[in-house]
């Protein structure tokens, strides 16, 4: 499981170098998520772009990830394939969580 | 009755760990792609399938030692049937979870994180079978790919 992280003015940008999250890396996603956020940055936003799968399970770690930022901070998804964007959406996480087509539609978002 | 020969078959077995689960499913995805899954259906395959075989893993064979989980997919001009199977424990009661979504609750704190496998497999498959024979579980999918021309 990789991650990087980069800043764009208030907005922390993590980006997944991994074509799935699933069960098998659920949990280091989640450990790495917590590593990665431990800044004071209010805004998160996940480039998903290069992630081709997501179970049930990557999507309960993504979960877990915006509940560890607390209420203060948000997360936001940027990038996320068909497939992984159906996941969202059957199971109304869209409803929960912002997600834009793109990185630059996440960074150029009105309230962002 | 169709003759065998119109018929796909692919057939994997694996340990039921997180990881060679992970990699099995990626396998028979790309597999099912390449032997004519129509692109219409391989996102709504791949999903199911993950969620069943993470099933087995997590549940199946949870607290005795994993044995295999062994898939068998038969892809047909107009469906794609899927077998999965182990030796792990039954399911609950010998019958399939009908596939209730978790609640998304009140707050974030709230949101669940799990819970939706069986709703997945539920929205994603035409027909699901549970069997408990010999002791072992079947589980069978099948994706009826609907809009596929169908000429005689």
């Amino acid at each position: 499981m990789g991650l990087t992280s980069a800043s764009n003015g208030a907005t922390q940008i993590i980006t997944v170098h991994s074509d799935r999250i699933d069960a098998a890396m659920a949990i280091q996603f989640k450990e790495d998520m917590r590593s990665e956020t431990e800044t004071s940055a209010d805004r998160v936003v996940l480039d998903l772009s290069g992630v081709q799968f997501i179970d049930s399970s990557g999507l309960g770690a993504i979960v877990a990830s915006m509940k560890q930022l607390g209420k203060d901070r948000q997360l936001d998804l940027a990038g996320p394939q068909p497939v992984v964007e159906k996941v969202f959406r059957l199971t109304r996480m869209d409803t929960v969580f912002r997600l834009f087509s793109t990185l630059d539609d996440a960074l150029s978002a009105p309230d962002a | 009755m169709e003759p065998i020969c119109n018929k796909t078959c692919l057939e994997l077995s694996f340990h039921a760990t997180d990881t060679e689960a992970s990699a099995g499913i990626a396998r028979l995805s790309s597999g099912l792609a390449n032997h004519g899954l129509p692109p219409h259906k391989s996102d709504d395959v791949k999903i199911a399938l993950a969620e069943a075989i993470n099933n087995v893993v997590e549940h199946a064979y949870n607290g005795i030692a994993p044995a295999n989980v062994q898939v068998t997919c038969r892809l047909d001009r107009d469906r794609l049937d899927i077998l999965i199977s182990d030796t792990g424990h039954p399911l609950p009661g010998f019958r399939m979870p009908d596939g209730t979504p978790a609640p998304l609750g009140e707050t974030t704190q709230d949101l669940p994180e799990g819970g939706f496998g069986w709703f997945l497999i539920h929205q994603l498959t035409s027909d699901i079978r549970y069997e408990r024979r010999d002791g072992c579980n079947r589980l069978s999918l099948r994706f009826n790919f609907g809009n596929a021309p169908n000429r005689a």
